[in-house]
């Protein structure tokens, strides 16, 4: 780390382990979702209609006489009364809000009834009558490659000659695995209620990580200008991704329903409903071809995946470009070539979830390092760190210099707090001992970059207004989904005035208020946000600042904010006092911050730049056991060492570690989507869905964040994101889950998909007993 | 719609009669009727929890639970955990150990653990986990909301101490 990074500061709110500023109000039922808001009086209630029979189909007659006949429907919507363009899509202009003409998925909403009750619009919406013929579905993966169908066009990049590598080298190996989606499920499902306002105005409570782009999507749908519509967002309960572009519909159809009714409007999708219809994280096959020496260290790379996108593009560019961004995980490629296509099926749209793809890629390298380790007998550990980026080996894929590189140090710190080679020693035992039951164990190392790779979308805006008793009110772009987003900022203000966090008033993401935001994503929220709060403050403080000096003749580096006083010179005069007075002498005490993320550039068609404009560094520990008879699998032990920089709120953070980790842990071993042949998902709630719980998390489970001297690039007070980058965190469950199978038979890697549910480890047990197929 | 029938019951402490049509769940009753809003709906077929109240001091699924079934019985929800301005130690534990994120799922959390503990204060370690394991958090990883637990479980057998008031 370079030395220049001296904080000698003393911070009296910024680094400290503040609790949730809605803890209170959450334990006692005082937080307000958008479903808990007060109704309006005549609230009318939406419910999706759709074809319950076929995932891909022509939509020859729609029949509603029953539907509107149900008492208490007041209207039936259908694209017919979109007065604006019927698309709710980020960018790509394909997602119809209502079908037209064509079912292209399982769950795409053909009409939606708008009644009195929420039970008569869903008890109404069954009765529709539809015409169709029905066509043959792209389901999976491999439905999609034999029929060549893609969403957009496949895109490569990577460097030297990896094909004469391949063929010049004496150790070649090559594998496939496939890495399941995944359901958001987020606790309050999505939701949205419009207000119709005067002049065809709208105002929309929306529970999405975007109110910006529900903002433009309600604009666009109605056929008004943006500056007509008003998104608020307060909080949602969980989002990770999925109300990135997802929410977009839901809002809209609310805001339409109101349009057509002129009555408020809300629509709360029933928890199947929100299952079948909203994307979740894509599912890629991946398949590697590999030239490594005999130490273990990788010459080239040949690495392809291929990601069901679903039936229109959604975020899928970014996503997918970012599982090419991380299939290298913390390991150079000296010769490397990375494809992604991107693949069109009929079925719900895959979108957004923590990582953002990067997940896809980081498994993928790390069944590469586990496929040579179990070849060339090493421990899998030492592969992985004679493959870390390094002095003179240090360009990724895309052309991005490493320069913040602290894997070494960070992985070899955890691998002696989680006394990793006696545990190797003592695991190696077990196995020869235990004939049925196995143990793994695996530390694998994340690195994962932080910022929007549409570069234009790293840029925020704040508002900060200071009061003239002394308090001060706090907007910005970013949204409150349970990730603390709001506390860290605002102790970035109260940080900034001195002042106690209960002095910052926290208030509801407006697009009134901050527009033209980004998503709350890309783990960018705090880094973002944060450093556009800050430059609101100081705006404000050097006004406050030139005001003293005049008024109490103290040269401008003698005045500071803290301990809710103006300190001048010697003395110090109480913040609110100085406001005040700084109002009377009329001293502007409000201002709009803005802050665009530096040195960042990426030029797509030619993938050269610098996309990132930080790597964040953790590594985890995973220890299992797996009953070879039963695919049973448990995870007895976890230790996490995660990299936050100088962490804004480290109670907050270790919180985003743990979850992040139990929620990619889900991923990887228990959550699994099951499409059935006519594209229909099996699995489309939580009772066959299943989420982790409290007793599958083990009970050693030790989360420490990383002693950093700060992130080196001048970020929100030296903190590093870290929302995603520990979701990637139990690829050690995953690969300690192989590393039990393969004690079976020494040399044989184990064709282990993800997830590792029971199924898949015993298809693994098997085909490793058999030599591997 | 069916017509409506007369329930008597007791809601945090406090007698009522209501008027609720026979198929209306007693989460949506407390929700929409009753304003009692703490009370959410996560998954609205008994999974997840998040609606989880006390009937007669034992946890239920309100989602699961018809309104018109709690007729005669006393049903306590998050808003009536708190004795006034005191937190229940388990409000106290959840807010102190950041055992919650979103809190979406706390309500439910929060009612799970106060009528388990209330049945057996002396739970192991491994009984709250497993009881805890009824309901359904996507933010924490559960670390926290087991320490929580565990930790309000060791206020609660210490018997009613003054708590802390949130102040």
């Amino acid at each position: 780390m370079p030395d220049s990074i001296v904080d000698d500061k003393v911070y009296a709110t910024a680094r400290q382990p503040i609790r949730h500023d809605s803890a209170i109000k959450h334990v006692t039922g005082g937080a307000v979702y958008i479903d808990d808001m007060r109704e309006p009086v005549g609230t009318l209630h939406l419910a999706p209609g759709w074809c319950r029979t076929y995932a891909k189909a022509r939509l020859d007659a729609l029949d509603l006489t029953e539907v509107r006949a149900v008492p208490g429907v007041v209207a039936v919507l259908t694209k017919d009364d979109v007065p604006g363009i019927n698309d709710v899509s980020s960018s790509f202009g394909d997602d119809p809000m209502l079908a037209d003409g064509e079912v292209l998925f399982w769950g795409q909403v053909v009409f939606c009834v708008v009644a009195t009750t929420r039970e008569a619009a869903r008890k109404a919406a069954r009765l529709a009558r539809f015409e169709v013929v029905p066509g043959t579905p792209l389901v999976t993966v491999a439905d999609a490659l034999a029929a060549d169908s893609h969403i957009m066009p496949e895109y490569r990049f990577g460097r030297g000659d990896v094909a004469k590598s391949l063929k010049d080298t004496q150790r070649r190996l090559s594998g496939q695995i496939a890495v399941g989606g995944q359901e958001h499920f987020y606790l309050e499902g999505q939701v949205a209620m419009a207000v119709p306002g005067e002049d065809g105005d709208m105002t929309v409570y929306s529970s999405t990580q975007h109110p910006t782009e529900v903002q433009h999507t309600v604009a666009k749908v109605l056929g008004v200008t943006e500056a007509s519509v008003t998104v608020e967002t307060r909080r949602m309960g969980g989002g990770f991704g999925g109300k990135e572009s997802q929410a977009n519909q839901w809002a809209a159809l609310a805001a339409l329903a109101a349009r057509v009714t002129g009555r408020p409007c809300k629509m709360r999708l029933d928890r199947d409903d929100d299952m079948i219809m909203t994307g979740k994280r894509h599912d890629q096959v991946a398949s590697f071809d590999v030239a490594y020496d005999g130490e273990g260290r990788i010459l080239a790379v040949d690495l392809d995946f291929a990601s069901r996108c679903g039936y229109s593009a959604d975020l899928s560019l970014g996503v997918n470009d970012r599982t090419m961004f991380h299939a290298d995980n913390a390991y150079f490629y000296p010769n490397v070539s990375i494809r992604s296509q991107r693949l069109k099926t009929n079925t719900c749209s895959n979108t957004a979830f923590r990582g953002f793809g990067g997940p896809h890629g980081v498994i993928a390298a790390e069944r590469i390092i586990d496929s040579i380790a179990i070849s060339i007998g090493l421990d899998p550990l030492e592969v992985r760190k004679r493959n870390f980026y390094g002095p003179g080996r240090d360009v990724t894929p895309y052309g991005q210099k490493v320069e913040d590189n602290i894997l070494a140090e960070l992985v070899g710190e955890l691998e002696a707090s989680s006394n990793y080679w006696k545990r190797r020693t003592a695991v190696r035992s077990f196995n020869a001992k235990s004939r049925i039951l196995k143990k793994g164990l695996a530390l694998t190392p994340v690195k994962f970059g932080i910022s929007f790779t549409l570069i234009h979308l790293n840029q925020a805006g704040a508002l900060v207004h200071v009061y003239t008793d002394g308090s001060v009110h706090l907007n910005h772009g970013g949204t409150e989904m349970g990730q603390g987003l709001f506390l860290k900022v605002a102790q970035v203000v109260a940080e900034e005035f001195g002042l106690p966090i209960d002095q910052v008033k926290i208030t509801a993401t407006n697009t009134a208020k901050v527009p033209n935001t980004a998503p709350t994503a890309a783990s960018s929220g705090s880094d973002l946000n944060g450093m556009a709060a800050q430059a609101a403050c100081r705006e404000i403080k050097a006004r406050l600042v030139d005001f003293v000096s005049m008024e109490y003749g103290t040269p401008a580096d003698k005045i500071d904010f803290r301990d809710s006083q103006v300190i001048i010179g010697n003395g110090a005069v109480p913040f609110r006092e100085i406001v005040k007075k700084a109002f009377i002498a009329r001293i502007q005490l409000s201002a709009a911050g803005y802050y665009r993320t530096p040195k960042i550039h990426w030029n797509r068609d030619k993938a050269e730049g610098r996309p990132f404009l930080y790597f964040a560094y953790g590594a985890a520990c995973a220890e299992v056991t797996v009953d070879t008879m039963t695919g049973e699998m448990k995870v007895d032990r976890v230790d996490i060492l995660h990299d936050c920089g100088k962490s804004l709120n480290p109670a907050i953070d270790i919180g985003q570690i743990e979850g992040g980790f139990v929620q990619g842990m889900g991923w990887l071993t228990t959550e699994e989507l099951v499409f059935d042949g006519q594209g229909r998902l099996r699995t489309h709630a939580p009772s066959t869905y299943k989420i982790p719980t409290a007793s599958d998390v083990p009970e050693e489970f030790v989360t420490k964040l990383f002693d950093s001297p700060g992130n080196r690039e001048e970020t929100i007070f030296r903190s590093k994101a870290v929302g995603e980058p520990p979701l990637m965190l139990p690829a050690c469950v995953f690969s300690a889950v192989l590393d039990a199978v393969a004690s079976l038979k020494p040399g044989v890697i184990p064709p282990l998909d993800a997830p590792a549910t029971p199924e898949a480890i015993m298809k693994a047990v098997h085909a490793t007993r058999r030599g591997g197929v | 719609m069916s017509d409506k029938i007369k329930i008597t019951l007791t809601v945090n402490g406090t007698a009522m009669t209501a008027e609720v049509e026979p198929r209306r769940s007693l989460a949506d009753m407390l929700r929409d009727d009753l304003r009692l809003t703490g009370t959410h709906l996560g998954c609205e077929h008994g999974v997840c929890g998040a609606c989880t109240v006390l009937v007669d001091g034992k946890p239920v699924r309100s989602c699961l639970m018809f309104g018109v079934q709690a007729n005669g019985a006393s049903v306590r929800t998050v808003e009536g955990l708190a004795d006034g301005d005191r937190l229940h130690p388990l409000q106290q534990a959840f807010w102190e150990n950041h055992g919650l994120q979103c809190g979406f799922c706390t309500p439910g959390f929060l009612m799970l653990a106060a009528g388990a503990l209330e049945e057996n204060p002396d739970m192991t370690d491994e009984e709250i986990r497993d009881v805890l394991s009824s309901n359904l958090c996507r933010c924490t990883g559960y670390q926290n909301i087991v320490k929580a637990v565990r930790l309000a479980a060791e206020v609660m057998k210490a018997g009613p101490a003054p708590q802390a008031t949130r102040s």
